[in-house]
């Protein structure tokens, strides 16, 4: 089971400048676990105090935004890619 | 840094000023340079998606038109290096809540229009550790491009 995890060029530094990682991983959320725990500045940036996801951070499997499945439960196949796709939001 | 032609900076305003008394936004495309400087290319107005009633002091890009955006950019060989959005009868100056949803990196370009006409522009970077912006030098220049 190896799983592909796509991270926007915004969140690259927290990275060492990497845009697809790879972990193996049975859920969404496991892949997360991992990826914060290689890389523990990522947190802030994808979860909230709550330790839940940031509104404005998308996630989709494949081409599928897991808001639409099972959140951060949504299974993952080997092979299965995980994108993380920035929303943008502001104002007064 | 961030580098950007006065013919930019005039649509920013424009776009400010058409929208009024709503947000507008936008994105920047552009590259980063060796000192991860940024240079803005092109901008690439984006149509506010929150409803009328809320329009007038947020601005929203969905997940669908960040992705378009992406592809726009990449197909001229660009990078989305920031974004822009009005701040109608206020101030320049991120709110609190602009900095709830601010990620790194990106350049936010924020113009204050005030009855209908553009004021001071200004540009922002949020901190790695997303404690607060820093102020960010808007640098006129013409780009080659």
């Amino acid at each position: 089971m190896s799983n592909t995890i796509l991270i926007p060029t915004a969140l690259r530094q927290f990275t060492d400048g990497q845009g697809e990682l790879t972990v193996d991983a049975t859920t969404v959320g496991q892949a997360l676990d991992q990826l914060v725990s290689q890389f523990p500045t990522l947190q802030q940036h994808l979860f909230n105090d709550d330790k839940a996801v940031r509104s404005f951070v998308n996630l989709y499997v494949n081409d599928e935004n897991i808001r639409h499945k099972s959140g951060l439960d949504t299974p993952l196949a080997s092979g299965d890619t995980v994108m993380i796709v920035p929303s943008i939001a502001g104002g007064l | 840094m961030i580098r950007i032609s006065p013919e930019h900076l005039e649509a920013i305003q424009k776009h400010g000023e058409s929208d009024y008394p709503y947000e507008c936004c936008g994105m920047l495309f552009g590259t980063f340079d060796e000192n991860k400087q940024k240079i803005v290319h092109e901008i690439f107005p984006i149509s506010n998606a929150w409803e009328e009633t809320t329009k007038r002091n947020r601005f929203l890009i969905t997940v669908d038109e960040f992705m378009q955006g992406e592809l726009a950019a990449r197909k001229k060989k660009l990078d989305i290096i920031g974004f822009y959005h009005s701040h109608p009868d206020h101030p320049a100056v991120p709110s609190q809540f602009d900095l709830e949803h601010a990620w790194p990196l990106y350049s936010y370009i924020i113009i204050a229009v005030q009855s209908k006409q553009g004021k001071e522009i200004t540009s922002w970077e949020l901190n790695a550790d997303r404690s607060q912006f820093t102020p960010e030098t808007i640098e006129k220049e013409l780009t080659n491009v």
